[in-house]
């Protein structure tokens, strides 16, 4: 018996969202990168899940899953080193302080 | 051409020009003065040809004097019929004209080598008079009215130079400056006349416009404007740029300031030629004024006639020998007008013009002497002031008896010069109008009685104390000064009515004793006076001048006509016009440009707020903006 | 290698030369002998264009060359020449040669200052050969951004100001005149066939009338901006004060001509019927600039202010002329650009000399220079003497053609309008020679400038280069005023048949 499509959906919608809400509200930096990472994976769902049901002879949307994994881990590091950076030049981590990027 | 060499006439005093204005810092003075010399001497040589050849010569066919075109070349085209052409026009009064300029330019750059020795800038003055003549020449063999006009803003400009020759004097840079601005100010009436005039006959040939069979002068005098024909507008604009360089009233105030110049320059310029242009230009389009606009030779002879009075009696009250002259001139200029206006065309009607003429030609050798005399004797004494002079005959005798003879001449003395041409004005004048007679009447008058002022009180009168010695001037100075003196003796004799006419054809004059007495009579009166006043000095002048008070302040300040320019240009033109639009320009125009830049800096700058730099401000904003898309999109689809 | 394009590669050749000079002297070296052989290649071009003129060959353009270059658009490369454009090729070529001289003291970061001003020059060149509406609008872009650059960073005094300011009016013409020039492009197809942004091809097609009143504006006004029109040219006084010597020469004396050019070529020619209907709503802007201009500059004080207000009323006289719309003013207009690009070069020029040496720039700052530079004042008086319309210089042989021409126009508001404008030329002398009279005669009085010397060999190239230019064309006019009148035939008949 197979899991219904529509769960899948569900829960990738409520991953999206709560990595939005995460990224909306967390102050810490990192904390956002993890919600950031959880919006991603819930694409990654939606994905694999479409690619099983609509194309099931074909691998594009695992191909893509993997990419997006991959691209996800460069990016975490580069995200981290920019973190690493903004911390030694703020001594702080509150994204709500790091407010440079204006006029 | 038989006259193909005319051209050189003009063109040598060029060349000359281009010589010692580009190189004349490198030679030594004397040289670039006598390369100067000799060019005009060339030229002087080849007029006096040419006049021979013309009038005596080739100029005469049928018994009438014909226009000959020397030379001619396309300078600029306009259109089909407009075009600019270079050119010689030979006619009686060209030709004289040519013979008058070359002449006293000669005498003058003689003169010069004397008078400007020593000088700085004795190289850059040979070139400005090599210019000034070039210009004058080209200006009188003029065969279009474009081409006049371009050589007459040439003298104007040779003019401003020769004025502001001492450019270390402020008084000489403000005198060279009216000079220019107020003959400019002339010459936009003359341009607008010249276009107007074009614009009526499709033309700018002389040859074409003044053709008395011509469809310039018969189909001319069409459409009216104001109660006159356009084509009377349009000689009076023109008249007025006449007016201006021959210095009539109201456009005079120049010619007085404009003897700050060296004096030859005076003799030159603001004597014998330059500010005979006005007269020449009348008389070059006579059959036009004469045939077409008979209001506007009317206008000629009432501006003459008022400014030959009106500077006559300003020239009784003045002290600078130089501006006295310069009175003189504007006064006997006035003559020269007067009879142009007061003339007919054709045979014995144009009297008139040949005696303008005839005293243009005979002024010019009085007056360019009594202007070289005078800068003998300011060499003298250092002086321009005749309060500062007094029993100089003993000191200078050469100068003293060729000023005495230019004074003779100028005062209408029989048989020197002045007698015979002003003679003939008179007579033209009593044959027009009696009012025009009785003026020139009393001005003859009053020109003996201001020139034997002169002459008595700087030869005659106290002695003064001088700081040198006064001695006589050396001969490059006394030979110009002889020769003039013997053209001032006879060139009354020439027999102008059979060669310098309206129509070119020679009529015969019937001398007129019923004038000529009594205008001798005037003048004798005049010296007499004179003689009374200024021979031993006494104090008569003082009391007279004490008892006409207001009278005589009016006409010592010039009648206060200066202070009326200042006062227009200073106060209305510059103060009322030019500020305001400065100030408008920068605080109105630029300042709504500058208002368009502060309003969009006011909008961005309220509108900079919105980026805060708080990040995730952003990212609320766009998933909103996404999801707001989104749930409009699905909402849209769905009906 | 075609005869015109190279007017445009050896700039960029001298640019890429100078990319790789080492020190401030190679610099100038190699800026000068491009400029130089620019000249030549200028000069060249004029002699061929009347050559192939002689040989009889009556196209309206010659040496006509198309390239494609977008295709899907139409945009070609398309050039030609015709007398107009070459007279004024001619004079760029000689500013741009004497503005190079004239900057020989530029040492701040001297590689990037006369890079940006040969690039600004090739745009120019661009603009006069180009007979596509969008290239010739790429290359008006290209002589118009490194001015920003060139006033920013050389320039003196509120240079920030004036830089943003001028670029900031020029490009709001841009907008406009983009918006013409698009206008035009999509009403630029006969029947059927592609659009084409081709002058000669738009030419034969006549635009709807209610179009071009819409268009007309654009293009006139968006050209007029840069040709100083009231009320659009207060740019130019802020923007000639603060900009650096060679970048005002080339300013005023060329780039101000695009605008001109730009009117005349793309505006009336290809819209004739809306200039017939509107001409009298400019001629009367033009004759404000022209009267205006001058008594602005009665009351200036810096030197280059009142240049830049008597620029405003030369300029205006331009487009008066040219809205006069008979072949003698059109060709006075022409004439008078030349002409003012001259002489404005040689203003600016001498200026330029004259600042670096008193350091000041106000007339009533100085006075009896005369003693000191005889060389650059005499100069300096024969400018404006060129100025206030001197015969034998060439402001004369300008406004003399435009006075006759715009004076033969038969409606009487026309001729009134010319009237008042030859009124300017009373004015002119007045300002000239107040500026003459204060700044060179008189006694020296102040102690700090008797130690001041005269011209030296760059300068003096530069100043005689111009002033026998000028002397040469018041001199001896006819053959300009025949090269430029030879082409206005064609221009001419598309005015032709509005005669009523």
């Amino acid at each position: 018996m197979s899991i219904p499509f529509t769960h899948f959906l569900v829960l990738s919608t409520l991953l999206f969202f709560i990595g939005i809400y995460g990224f909306l509200t967390r102050k810490n930096l990192i904390t956002m990168l993890m919600s950031a990472e959880l919006i991603l994976n819930a694409v990654n769902i939606n994905f694999v899940v479409f690619n099983k049901y609509l194309y099931p002879d074909q691998l594009h949307g695992h191909f893509f899953t993997l990419f997006i994994i991959g691209i996800a881990a460069a990016e975490a590091a580069v995200a981290i080193a920019i973190i690493i950076n903004l911390y030694r030049n703020f001594s702080t981590m509150d994204v709500e302080e790091i407010d440079q990027l204006k006029h | 051409m038989e006259f193909g060499y005319t051209i050189w006439i003009a063109l040598i005093p060029f060349l000359a020009f281009l010589i010692t204005g580009l190189a004349g810092h490198r030679m030594k003075p004397m040289v670039s003065g006598l390369i100067g010399t000799v060019g005009i001497g060339i030229a002087t040589l080849l007029s006096y040809v040419a006049a021979h050849q013309y009038f005596f010569g080739v100029g005469k066919v049928d018994g009438v004097y014909q226009k000959i075109i020397g030379y001619k070349m396309e300078w600029l085209r306009f259109s089909e019929t407009l075009a600019i052409d270079m050119g010689v026009l030979l006619d009686p009064i060209s030709v004289m004209m040519l013979v008058v300029i070359t002449t006293v330019s000669l005498m003058v750059h003689i003169y010069s080598l004397g008078y400007m020795a020593g000088e700085k800038g004795f190289a850059r003055f040979y070139a400005f008079l090599g210019l000034f003549s070039f210009s004058m020449l080209g200006l009188v063999v003029a065969t279009n009215i474009f081409q006049m006009y371009i050589f007459w803003e040439l003298v104007g400009v040779s003019s401003y130079l020769l004025i502001g020759f001492y450019y270390n004097k402020p008084s000489a840079v403000a005198a060279s400056k009216k000079a220019f601005i107020v003959t400019r100010f002339a010459d936009f009436g003359f341009l607008v006349g010249i276009l107007l005039l074009s614009y009526i006959t499709g033309t700018f040939d002389f040859v074409l416009l003044t053709d008395p069979e011509g469809a310039a002068i018969t189909q001319g005098s069409g459409i009216a404007f104001m109660g006159l024909s356009v084509m009377t507008w349009s000689l009076i604009l023109v008249f007025m740029g006449g007016a201006g360089k021959s210095a009539m009233f109201p456009l005079h105030i120049w010619l007085p300031d404009a003897m700050e110049g060296p004096t030859p320059v005076s003799a030159l310029i603001h004597a014998a030629t330059m500010v005979v242009a006005g007269v020449f230009l009348v008389a070059r389009l006579f059959p036009v004024f004469a045939l077409s606009a008979p209001a506007g030779l009317e206008i000629v002879a009432i501006m003459g006639a008022f400014t030959s009075l009106f500077a006559a009696v300003i020239a009784c009250t003045q002290n600078d020998i130089k501006r006295i002259l310069a009175y003189s001139t504007m006064s006997q200029i006035g003559y020269m007008m007067l009879a142009l206006g007061v003339s007919g065309y054709g045979g014995a009607d144009g009297l008139g013009y040949m005696a303008s003429m005839f005293h243009l030609f005979t002024h010019a050798m009085f007056k360019a002497l009594l202007f070289l005399g005078a800068g003998a004797i300011i060499h003298a004494v250092h002086s321009n002031f005749i309060s500062d002079m007094g029993g100089l005959r003993k000191y200078m005798p050469v100068t003293h008896i060729t000023f005495l003879i230019a004074c003779l001449a100028i005062a209408g003395i029989p048989p020197f010069a002045g007698f015979f041409s002003k003679d003939e004005i008179l007579v033209a004048a009593y044959q027009n109008h009696m009012l025009y007679f009785l003026v020139e009447y009393i001005v003859a008058g009053l020109t003996a009685f201001y020139m034997f002022r002169l002459y008595y009180g700087v030869f005659w009168g106290k002695e003064k104390t001088y700081e040198h010695a006064p001695h006589e001037a050396p001969a490059s100075m006394t030979i110009p000064l002889i020769i003039l003196a013997i053209g001032s003796a006879t060139t009354g004799f020439i027999p102008f009515q059979k060669l310098v006419t309206s129509d070119g054809m020679a009529f015969d004059i019937h001398f007129h004793w019923n004038i000529a007495l009594p205008s001798i009579g005037i003048a004798i009166a005049g010296i007499l006076l004179a003689t009374a006043f200024y021979r031993k000095g006494s104090d008569m002048p003082d009391k007279i001048a004490a008892g006409l008070g207001g009278l005589y302040r009016a006409a010592y300040r010039k009648f206060y006509i200066d202070e009326v320019y200042q006062f227009i240009t200073k106060k209305i033109i510059f103060n009322l016009i030019s500020r305001p639009i400065a100030w408008f320009d920068r605080q109105i125009v630029d300042g709504s440009m500058n208002g368009i830049a502060y309003i969009t800096n006011m909008v961005s700058a309220g509108m900079k707020d919105l980026q805060s730099g708080q990040l995730q401000q952003y990212a609320f904003v766009l998933v909103s903006g996404v999801l707001i898309l989104v749930l409009s999109l699905v909402y849209l689809m769905n009906n | 290698m075609d005869l015109l394009t190279l007017l445009i590669i050896i700039p960029v050749l001298t640019i890429i030369g100078l990319v790789f000079c080492k020190d401030h002297k190679q610099v100038k070296i190699v800026a000068a002998t491009g400029m130089s052989v620019q000249l030549l290649q200028c000069i060249y071009v004029v002699i061929a264009y009347l050559m192939e003129r002689k040989a009889g060959n009556k196209a309206e353009m010659l040496f006509q060359k198309n390239y494609m270059w977008f295709d899907s658009l139409n945009i070609q490369y398309s050039i030609g020449v015709d007398g107009i454009s070459v007279a004024l090729i001619l004079l760029t070529g000689i500013v741009i040669f004497t503005g190079i001289f004239a900057s020989w003291n530029v040492t701040h970061l001297a590689k990037e200052f006369f890079i940006s001003l040969i690039l600004l020059s090739s745009g120019v060149f661009g603009f006069f050969i180009s007979l596509d509406l969008f290239t010739m609008f790429l290359f008006y872009e290209i002589a118009v951004i490194p001015m920003y650059l060139l006033i920013g960073i050389w320039g003196s005094g509120p240079k920030e100001y004036s830089a943003m300011k001028l670029t900031l009016m020029l490009m709001g013409g841009s907008a406009l005149l983009l918006v013409g020039l698009l206008g035009i492009y999509f009403h630029s197809s006969a029947g059927g066939s592609p659009l084409t942004f081709n002058i000669l091809e738009i030419a034969k097609v006549s635009i709807p009338i209610e179009m071009q009143r819409f268009l007309f504006p654009c293009t006139f006004i968006g050209f007029g901006v840069l040709g100083a029109l009231f009320p659009f040219h207060t740019w130019s006084p802020d923007g000639h004060a603060s900009a650096p010597t060679a970048v005002s020469m080339l300013h005023a004396g060329v780039l101000m001509k695009l605008g001109g050019y730009g009117c005349f070529r793309i505006a009336m020619y290809l819209m004739p019927e809306a200039a017939h209907e509107m001409a009298w709503i400019f001629i009367l802007l033009t004759g404000i600039s022209v009267i205006y201009g001058a008594l602005g500059a009665i009351m200036q004080k810096d030197l280059k202010y009142i240049n830049a207000y008597s620029s405003v009323s030369h300029c205006g006289l331009v487009l008066f002329a040219l809205l006069m719309m008979n072949e003698t003013a059109f060709n006075g207009a022409i004439l008078q650009m030349v002409s003012h690009g001259l002489m404005c070069a040689l203003f600016f020029a001498l200026i330029g000399m004259i600042y670096g040496r008193t350091k000041t720039r106000m007339i009533n700052e100085m006075q009896g220079i005369m003693k000191v530079m005889p060389f650059l004042s005499v100069c300096y008086v024969i400018g404006g003497l060129a100025s206030l319309g001197l015969p034998g210089l060439s402001g004369f042989v300008a406004e003399m053609t435009i006075f006759v021409g715009a004076f033969q126009h038969p409606d009487m508001f026309h001729r009134i309008a010319t009237v008042i404008a030859i009124a300017s030329i009373v004015v002119t002398a007045v300002y000239i020679l107040r500026m003459v009279g204060r700044m060179f005669m008189g006694p020296l009085d102040n102690e700090q400038f008797q130690g001041l010397t005269d011209a030296v060999w760059h300068e003096k190239i530069a100043t005689v280069a111009l002033v026998v230019a000028i002397a040469g064309m018041g001199m001896a006019p006819l053959w300009l005023s025949d090269m430029i009148g030879n082409s206005l035939g064609p221009i001419m008949d598309q005015f032709s048949m509005l005669a009523p």
